[in-house]
């Protein structure tokens, strides 16, 4: 990224990272959904995925992700605080307190028996912020060099 | 029954500044926008404070989860009567903020902070949880943050660093405070922590806890010791910013102060309310002669901020019924006229282009609405009777006599000279004498901003004269205040 007159060879990295890349966004996936119950959630979920795009920007640079990801991330914090705020709002809709959450097991045709929570709804939400808020932090960050 | 209406004016602002953040680039649609929200949060929080003055104290208990384990919001009178208030001066913010804040600035969020602000301002007055009190104060000051650096100008990025700096510092105490008291409880809902506190009686380590938060507290409200890094911060932002927090931010801090000191240390009242008693008139002291001593208009508004605090903070002290009752007046008076006074210093700014009061005079003959604006809104804040400030400084001296703290309460009153003094200054040297405008701005670009200072000047007005009015909602708040029971009763439901 810096400006260093030499030019680093970092093929290596930049191979690994086109296929890290993948692994690493699917984990943060799985940690996404296995939160609630275990360790996990949005939170650290977003935080991974962030990391998965750190690591892009670490091989190539700021201007090579933009081009593969043209995301305004400001925009993806506030999506996320919109479905975080929207999914309190619908305990208006059902007469029970605000934040109010509720779960049941629904059968899905291939997953089978599934356990789902209307907390996941706000845990999306949450994803989607910490995604957008960390992403453009280090944008900015790294865009002043 | 479902009590879900008292989370709207918190959701409400916050929806709007999400909605915002998406509409960065269309000006219209955040005016528009922003103004229409505005509108029917002032609309939900009359219809809330008249359904709480018809049903007593409303409280929601958030996610389902029973106090005192989960969060509470609870609006008594005296928490949505702030909150409405709050909204109205957010509303005549808004509307100065059109006029004077242009596209360049407001494409980077501008109304998106105001609305997280006035999320954060709603929220630490309708929550009546400890913990959830603090997550309302970083809302809060995460917006404050933005606003006052908003603009990038030199002398705001050097007061933004010290900003933060003192605010990070006593956020960190009130965490600390919290764990504190959190670890001699076990609770941290206000309402059982008011029982658990009463169940351990007066001990030290209480007293202790109660003066760190009064720290806390106090760091936020500018009281005392702690007013230092006030007059720079809010000398640095425009004046629709330094409006809001000079209206809201210090007042959210002594709303705090006033409702941790009535309803849960209240074991060593000799102590901790003697020692704010002392506090509140070496603030007003202090204000006042920081009113005084300064020549430029801003800073003279700021240092009266200082003068309202400590007057409002005594009232609170004399634990007495005209001294709460006073204080409650007193606090929703110095909201709407501090608002009003730094919306008219920012007209003459615009009008001037400097608040130095020794580079211009003689305002009055071309601007004769403003003047005589100024001249209501001074006399309104030092308290002349039929005016706003009337009534409550009336019943905080009337508190102060009844408990026989007779030099405090002279210094309040006397207080109230100095005061008028230092608006008068402005208003001697900077409307009359001889004409020197160093810029003239067109007469009809004025016009429009008057319009949000007219608004809260008639509402100030309003306030004044319409006490008989409004006593009976005030009367109400008192109450809460002056007798814990009620508010206890009404969250956890015995």
């Amino acid at each position: 990224m810096k400006k260093t007159g030499l030019k680093t060879n970092d093929l290596i990295l930049q191979t690994i990272t086109k296929i890290v890349l993948f692994i690493v966004i699917i984990f943060s996936f799985h940690l996404f959904f296995a939160g609630h119950n275990a360790p996990g959630g949005g939170f650290i979920g977003g935080l991974i995925t962030s990391g998965a795009i750190v690591l892009l920007l670490i091989a190539f640079d700021v201007k090579t992700v933009k081009a593969i990801l043209p995301i305004n991330y400001v925009k993806v914090a506030a999506f996320g605080l919109l479905i975080a705020i929207l999914s309190g709002i619908g305990s208006f809709l059902f007469g029970v307190p605000f934040l109010s959450h509720t779960h049941g097991h629904v059968h899905i045709p291939v997953l089978g028996d599934t356990h789902l929570a209307t907390a996941v709804i706000f845990d999306l939400g949450v994803y989607f912020v910490v995604v957008g808020v960390t992403m453009t932090i280090i944008q900015t960050i790294g865009e002043t060099e | 029954m479902n009590n879900n209406i008292i989370i709207l004016p918190i959701i409400i602002p916050m929806i709007t500044a999400v909605l915002l953040i998406f509409f960065n680039k269309q000006e219209k649609v955040q005016k528009y926008l922003s103004a229409v929200s505005s509108v029917i949060n002032i609309g939900i929080s009359v219809f809330l404070v008249h359904y709480v003055h018809t049903n007593g104290i409303i409280s929601l208990e958030v996610g389902d989860w029973k106090a005192p384990f989960g969060i509470v919001l609870v609006a008594d009178m005296y928490a949505i009567l702030l909150v409405l208030t709050a909204n109205i001066i957010v509303f005549a913010c808004l509307l100065f903020s059109y006029k004077i804040v242009d596209y360049n600035r407001s494409k980077f969020f501008y109304y998106s902070g105001v609305m997280f602000l006035l999320t954060g301002v709603s929220g630490a007055f309708l929550t009546g949880d400890l913990f959830n009190l603090f997550v309302f104060y970083e809302v809060m000051l995460m917006s404050s943050y933005f606003l006052i650096v908003h603009g990038n100008s030199k002398p705001q990025l050097r007061e933004t660093i010290k900003y933060i700096l003192v605010n990070v510092i006593s956020s960190a105490l009130f965490v600390i405070s919290v764990a504190f008291l959190y670890a001699v409880t076990g609770t941290l809902n206000m309402a059982d922590l008011s029982l658990r506190v009463a169940e351990l009686g007066s001990s030290g380590i209480i007293a202790a806890i109660s003066i760190m938060y009064l720290i806390v507290f106090g760091l936020k409200g500018a009281i005392f010791p702690l007013f230092f890094w006030m007059p720079g911060s809010y000398q640095a932002p425009p004046a629709a910013v330094t409006a809001l927090f000079g209206a809201l931010l210090t007042k959210v801090g002594v709303y705090s102060i006033t409702r941790v000191f009535t309803l849960i240390f209240l074991q060593d009242i000799a102590f901790t309310h003697t020692f704010i008693a002392w506090l509140a008139v070496l603030t007003i002291i202090f204000g006042v002669i920081g009113a005084i001593s300064f020549s430029d208009i801003k800073q003279i508004v700021i240092y009266n901020i200082l003068t309202g605090v400590g007057v409002i903070l005594f009232g609170v002290s004399t634990m007495t019924e005209s001294g709460l009752e006073g204080s409650v007046y007193y606090m929703i008076h110095d909201m709407i006229i501090k608002g009003l006074l730094f919306l008219l210093v920012g007209i003459v700014f615009s009008i001037t282009g400097t608040t130095n009061l020794d580079k211009f005079s003689g305002l009055i003959k071309k601007y004769p609405t403003l003047g005589w604006m100024f001249f209501i809104a001074a006399l309104a804040l030092a308290g002349i009777p039929p005016l706003s400030g009337f009534i409550g400084k009336l019943k905080i001296v009337q508190g102060g006599f009844e408990q026989g703290e007779f030099v405090l309460a002279f210094a309040v009153l006397l207080s109230s000279l100095l005061v008028l003094y230092s608006v008068m200054k402005i208003f001697i040297n900077g409307f009359w004498g001889e004409e020197k405008i160093p810029q003239v701005l067109e007469t009809s670009q004025v016009k429009s901003l008057y319009v949000p200072a007219a608004f809260l000047l008639a509402l100030s007005l309003f306030y004044g004269l319409g006490t008989e009015f409004i006593s009976s909602y005030i009367k109400q708040a008192e109450q809460v205040l002056l007798s814990p029971d009620l508010y206890i009763e009404a969250v956890l439901k015995e």
